[in-house]
């Protein structure tokens, strides 16, 4: 497996949505690519670490405040409609 | 190495049943829906339009859209997945409104500089989290995700962050499962080697690196 390649399967590869044989290929690569090995781990850790980093919580004043808001516009309102998006 | 495990809400059981008592007018459970998904759809949206005002707007106007359609929803996608996709279309339509000169839809396929392969392969320190506190951490996180094109940012929020499914995140997105893929590769890259700059092993005497003004604009 070449680099190009490796790059190419990545994304299935780290989603874990990738046939034995080329994980097997992919893994026999990593093994002696040491780039590949680092572009790899770091990309996985850039997953995680904006997975984990609770960028843009709702604070919970703002939450009471939207959901009043939604639900007094919505109470305004008769069934909902049929009309298209 | 082992993969990434997303984070998946499974649907709970009952969400059919809140989505038909709100079709019928129930107001209760359209606003057990909210609270179910308010933070959520506030994320996407603060993501997206990059601005808080935007991101509550967005907030009210797709649930609002979401109550006033939900006849629209068949339930041959989960709820969220539905909702999402009227989120995302509020959300880049806030983006356009602010930003009417630069291009922010979905469908076009952004080329960028950094589409080739990595040119920056330094490793990371074992904990770069811990080089930096919460709230750098945070600053370099915004700026960073910032600086890509939307339709790299929302996809990689869809997938990554959101922990929506390949086949969920086409759905919200009117996008090929292919595209996804190929947008969530370039910008988990992209992400990488921007992050690269803090997080790179460095000799004891170097500096931390710092954000630049400006940094976070393309």
């Amino acid at each position: 497996m070449k680099c190009s390649e490796f790059l190419q399967e990545l994304t299935n590869y780290l989603d874990g949505v990738i046939d034995d044989r080329t994980k097997v290929e992919l893994e026999g690569h990593l093994s002696w690519c040491h780039n590949c090995y680092v572009v790899c781990d770091t990309t996985k850790k850039t997953i995680e670490i904006y997975r984990d980093s609770k960028l843009y919580e709702l604070p919970d004043d703002l939450r009471t405040r939207l959901r009043s808001a939604i639900v007094s516009k919505c109470q305004g309102l008769k069934k909902p409609s049929s009309e298209k998006i | 190495m082992s993969t990434i495990q997303p984070k998946v809400s499974e649907p709970v059981s009952d969400e059919l049943a809140l989505v038909q008592a709100a079709k019928e007018g129930d107001v209760a459970s359209f606003e057990e829906l909210v609270k179910r998904y308010d933070r959520n759809v506030f994320r996407i949206a603060q993501h997206i339009t990059q601005n808080r005002e935007d991101a509550e707007d967005v907030v009210q106007d797709a649930f609002l859209k979401a109550y006033t359609n939900l006849k629209q929803f068949q339930g041959q996608s989960k709820f969220y997945t539905w909702l999402v996709r009227i989120a995302v279309n509020e959300a880049l339509m806030k983006l356009r409104r602010r930003r009417p000169e630069r291009t922010v839809s979905l469908d076009e396929d952004v080329k960028t500089e950094e589409d080739s392969l990595p040119r920056e392969v330094a490793d990371w320190s074992p904990n770069p989290e811990q080089q930096y506190n919460q709230a750098e951490l945070r600053e370099i996180l915004t700026r960073t995700i910032q600086g890509l094109p939307a339709s790299f940012r929302t996809v990689f929020v869809l997938r990554d962050v959101e922990g929506l499914s390949t086949e969920e995140t086409a759905d919200a997105l009117e996008l090929s499962i292919p595209a996804v893929k190929s947008r969530l590769l370039r910008a988990r890259l992209q992400l990488r080697e921007r992050l690269s700059r803090f997080f790179q092993k460095r000799g004891s005497a170097d500096g931390k690196p710092t954000l630049e003004p400006g940094d976070g604009n393309q």
